[in-house]
């Protein structure tokens, strides 16, 4: 078939298609032209990071990470990892059998609960903040990161369970039936029936959670000050006294989000599942 | 009504029980938590570069007191001030020392949020705080006590570069008026060289472009209320003040002004590229730096321009204080009488370098013949302003407030903000100075309201 | 009190008829939902049910002892606020810009990724970056290394063209923001819509093929309704993020200049933290938050299939 194409139709296509490879790559690298940079500038000297004339070409130090390290960012990190993973846990924790409720054995008003959960995302944090500090003063809670744990788990809560819920829907109505049958608790089937067959989906669903509760900075900004602050509160604080140095803040900021570009470049597939919710259940 | 008013507390525990039950791991510290010893006092401090000077010494403060760890939560002024007033004006209870400054102090004094440090700075040997200067100290005392020690003071004048205007053969007067000094700042704009005329401050802040803005409002004659808490601001006064300042800004001031600060304006002169400055006097520390200024020894400083009134520059002080609520006052004490002793002036002299030298705190600073030497351009200028400051008397006009740059009323940090944001609006050329003004006089006259109404 | 209730009487089995189930199997049921909804209740609701008891207060926090009752009053000054209203046209300017211009250029980007070539794993790779990315980073970043008058890159480029630098972000603010929210949803958009292209089958694609329809035509009449679902969950999920924009205008404008870039949740932050007016930022709030539940759930019912088509199974 291709050696009856004519020639000049084949140079078309193959034109086509360089054209086409072509577009994709230059709106790929303009998107990520801003990070790309970033990065670069956390590894220049303030004397090359502020030209008018970008410096490409550049010899690489690490004196701006070594500055950051040295400015005390590892409680931070650490702050921010815990939230984030320990957040993360309980979603899933209360977030599984909330989607099954809402899904293979539903309650009678599911779609209302799925409504409800759904909803409260819309709402302004800041409108309920000045309760929300009485309340964590209340508890003597202020500046602990237990407080940011259960906040980011309230938060992430409904789309967490939203989507966790499209991926039970996916599983054969059969597979779960025939457990039952096998005389399976309730318990047993979704730990050994169900997980299983969406893990890749409960996969992506802690991905989604950890890149909103890592990123998180409301929340941070006003209930923590020193023990529990975590990363983007420290950038607030290092921009600030580094405000005219933009390798040492580029060198910051790279720090600051690596970890999720990293999870997120891991687990892209899981990401792009997660996004589409199984398509659309 | 008063049914949900007993309950409150109640409910307020209940969540809070249910919060906890939910998670085992509340109510344990982060992961960054640091022994938290007995004697670790947290510090909220406002970044700048001598506050970043005193962090960078902590060491040998704690090395000189073993039972004392400081902890710094260090953030922009604006969350500074957010959190801090959060925390205070509702017992957080997250600080034991806070930054703050002679707008808070009298006005937190009275109403009891901060711990009386008279009797402390009596008993204090060596510690002197007679030796405050004077208009400072006042600023921060309630009742004859100092509520917060000063960090440093400053009032403001006008930075020119000498050798520009003897370029130009100008001369600066030697009190020079606005007038003047829009005069020479067209005359001394070069845009073909990246010169601007004159920089001022555009970035919304009461504490940014408004301090300032106010101080030229004050000398035109301007004021913010009359003694019945009228709003004035769209008097004739306020006015022409305010189309004075952005005329300048938009003609002869620094490009980007509506997003420019103290920090981008000091880059701006230290760098060369800005003929005059009217800003605040601390600023003269680092243009005489070697090491951050291109323009050393250049500069000349006169007061504060004006036009109706004698002086006109204002006084801020950057303070610190202990909020009643603190567990460790002696400790915070400790670390409060170290930070603002006279050692510690001499320590960071001597460790840093003078240019590093807090300034316009106490008067025996200016006699240390070191500082003296190294601050010879602006010592002289810096202790005048302060000393010419009159934050009772600010404008012609009487008015029922204090302050220079600021009114000593809490709804201020509010209702300066969204005037100050009107007047970035005028200055980035979206909105006229009418619109502006009137906008601003709405705003102004809903908080005065609230003040006739007593 | 905040809850978005479409009306559903009734449960559906796949098969369509009603089902009432035992009041035991029902209890059994609710169990394991309880938790989740007793955690997002209390930490979402109950906040709110104190905002809405505030907003009947005079309270400033930094005015001790000024806490009384007041009724209304503070609503009627929410709806005499003019900066009240032109916040509310900002959030609608901002988001629906955000939202429409990252849904636009991710439907243009996942058509370009639907096809193979080379290097298509790499570039989906770096097009995901700026979703990962932190909002203040982002706001951060743009600010600075990006549309600096002096230093940024944009400006070095519009240079190279010939074009006198612009300070982006004090002459053009809401669009200098909108960017940077249209560069950090782009990829998420373009996600979504991606999998939906991949979704489609590829027996009717060639269908339309033989029977002669063009890409064009083929795209208009067979992807575009395929991928409708798709759109729908994109527009609603980004929404829903992007309505609570927060830290990228903090980093990059602190809702001015004047005023020109403060949307609701950047004007209720001044309300509550500037004024420390615990009443008037309450009413604001509740204000707030019942328009935008009005909206969402009209919005929701009218627009979106993604509810209705959904079903339970019992």
């Amino acid at each position: 078939m291709n050696a009856a194409e004519p020639s000049a139709r084949r140079v078309k296509r193959l034109l086509g298609r360089s054209a086409w490879t072509a577009g994709a790559w230059l709106a790929g690298l303009v998107f990520f032209f801003p990070v790309l940079w970033m990065a670069l500038t956390a590894f220049k000297q303030e004397s090359d990071a502020y030209t008018t004339t970008p410096q490409l070409v550049f010899s690489p130090t690490l004196d701006q990470f070594r500055a950051v390290f040295a400015s005390g960012i590892g409680p931070y990190l650490a702050n921010s990892a815990l939230a984030t993973v320990l957040s993360t846990l309980l979603v899933l924790a209360l977030g599984v059998p909330a989607a099954y409720a809402l899904s293979i054995r539903s309650v009678r008003k599911w779609r209302d609960a799925l409504f409800f959960f759904i909803s409260t995302k819309m709402l302004p944090v800041v409108a309920a903040i000045v309760p929300i500090y009485l309340a964590v003063r209340d508890i003597g809670a202020l500046d602990d990161i237990g407080t940011l744990i259960v906040l980011y788990t309230a938060m992430n809560l409904p789309i967490a369970v939203w989507m966790l819920r499209s991926f039970f829907l996916e599983v054969p109505g059969e597979v779960l039936e025939a457990a039952r049958v096998d005389g399976a608790t309730q318990r047993q089937e979704i730990t050994q029936v169900l997980l299983p067959m969406v893990a890749p989906g409960i996969a992506a669903t802690a991905l989604i959670c950890v890149i909103f509760s890592w990123n998180e900075f409301f929340l941070a900004l006003n209930l923590t000050s020193v023990r529990a602050a975590t990363m983007p509160v420290f950038l607030i604080g290092f921009m600030t006294s580094e405000g005219l140095y933009w390798a040492r803040l580029a060198a910051a900021a790279t720090l600051a989000c690596l970890p999720v570009l990293l999870a997120g470049w891991i687990a892209q597939k899981q990401l792009v599942r997660g996004l589409s919710m199984g398509a659309v259940k | 009504m008063r049914f949900l008013k007993t309950r409150r507390r109640r409910s307020v525990a209940a969540v809070a029980a249910a919060l906890s039950a939910l998670l085992p791991a509340a109510g344990c510290a982060g992961a960054g938590a640091v022994g938290g010893g007995s004697g670790s006092i947290t510090v909220a401090i406002v970044a700048n570069p001598q506050m970043q000077d005193v962090q960078k010494l902590t060491p040998y403060f704690e090395r000189a007191h073993p039972g004392v760890h400081v902890r710094y939560v260090t953030l922009p002024e604006n969350v500074a001030r957010q959190k801090i007033t959060e925390s205070v004006a509702t017992g957080g209870r997250e600080f034991d020392v806070v930054m703050i400054s002679n707008y808070e102090t009298p006005m937190w004094a009275r109403n009891g949020w901060l711990v009386d440090l008279q009797p402390y700075a009596d008993r204090t040997r060596g510690y002197d705080p007679g030796d405050f200067i004077a208009p400072i100290r006042q600023s921060l005392s309630y009742r004859g006590d100092l509520y917060s020690v000063p960090f440093y003071g400053e009032s403001s004048y006008l930075m020119y570069r000498r050798d520009l205007l003897a370029a130009h053969r100008l001369a600066m007067p030697a009190r020079p008026t606005w007038d003047q000094v829009a005069a020479l700042a067209r005359k001394l704009d070069d845009p073909a060289h990246r010169i601007a005329g004159i920089c001022l401050r555009g970035v919304p802040g009461w504490g940014e472009n408004l301090a300032p803005l106010n101080t030229v409002i004050n000398t035109f004659g301007g004021r913010w209320y009359d003694l019945r808490w009228n709003a004035q601001l769209t008097s004739p006064e306020v006015t022409k003040a305010v189309a004075f300042y952005t005329d300048l800004l938009r003609t002869v001031g620094e490009p980007g002004a509506a997003t420019a600060g103290y920090t981008e304006c000091g880059t701006d002169m230290a760098q060369g590229n800005a003929a005059m400055w009217y800003d605040a006097t601390v600023a003269a520390g680092s243009l005489e730096d070697p090491s951050s200024s291109k323009v050393v020894g250049r500069i000349g400083y006169a007061p504060a321009p004006v036009e109706r009134t004698r002086s006109s520059g204002w006084l801020y002080s950057w303070s610190l204080a202990i909020p009643r609520t603190s567990r460790r006052r002696d400790a915070a004490w400790q670390f409060l009488s170290w930070a603002t002793s006279k050692e510690y002036i001499r320590f960071v002299g001597g460790r840093l370098g003078w240019s590093h030298v807090p300034p316009g705190s106490r008067v025996s600073t200016y006699r240390i013949p070191r500082y003296a030497e190294a601050a010879a351009a602006f010592a002289g200028p810096t202790l005048r302003a302060i000393d010419g400051a009159d934050p009772a008397h600010p404008t012609v006009a009487p008015v029922p407030y204090t302050g220079v740059q600021f009114l000593d009323i809490p709804e201020f940090q509010d209702l300066g903000t969204r005037v100050s944001q009107q007047i970035t609006a005028v200055i980035a050329g979206r909105k006229s100075v009418r619109a502006a003004l009137s906008q601003s006089q709405q705003y102004a006259r809903t908080v005065g309201r609230t003040y006739q109404r007593r | 009190m905040a809850t978005l209730a479409p009306s559903s009487p009734v449960p559906l089995t796949p098969g369509g008829q009603s089902v009432r189930l035992p009041r035991r199997e029902a209890w059994r049921r609710r169990l394991p939902l309880s938790p989740a909804l007793l955690l997002v209740i209390i930490a979402t609701q109950i906040p709110f049910v104190f905002t809405v008891l505030f907003s009947f207060q005079s309270w400033n926090l930094v005015r001790p002892h000024s806490r009384h009752w007041v009724g209304l009053s503070n609503y009627r000054d929410v709806f005499t606020d003019s900066a009240f209203r032109d916040a509310l046209f900002t959030e609608i300017e901002m988001t629906v810009l955000a939202v429409a211009v990252s849904m636009a250029l991710g439907v243009g980007l996942a058509v370009l990724l639907d096809r193979e070539f080379p290097g298509r794993a790499v570039v989906r790779t770096l097009l995901i970056a700026p979703f990962l990315i932190m909002p203040t980073v982002a706001g951060l970043l743009w600010r600075t290394t990006m549309l600096d008058p002096v230093y940024g890159i944009v400006n070095f480029l519009l240079h190279l063209v010939g074009v006198a630098p612009v300070d982006f972000v004090s002459r053009f603010p809401m669009a200098s923001i909108v960017t940077v929210l249209v560069w950090q949803w782009t990829p998420f958009m373009t996600l979504i819509v991606l999998a939906g292209l991949q979704s489609q089958s590829g027996d009717v694609l060639e269908a339309a093929q033989i029977d002669g329809a063009g890409p064009w035509t083929t795209f208009r009449a067979i992807t575009v309704p395929h991928l409708r679902p798709y759109i729908e969950l994109g527009v609603l999920l980004g929404a829903i993020y992007l309505i609570n924009t927060f830290d990228v205008i903090f980093m990059m404008t602190q809702g001015g200049p004047g005023t020109a870039t403060t949307n609701l949740p950047y004007y209720l932050y001044q309300r509550a933290f500037l004024g420390f007016d615990v009443g008037q930022a309450s009413a604001l709030g509740v204000v707030t938050v019942a328009g935008t539940i009005a909206v969402a759930s009209i919005a929701l019912r009218m627009l979106f299939t993604v509810f209705s088509t959904t079903e339970g199974r019992a």
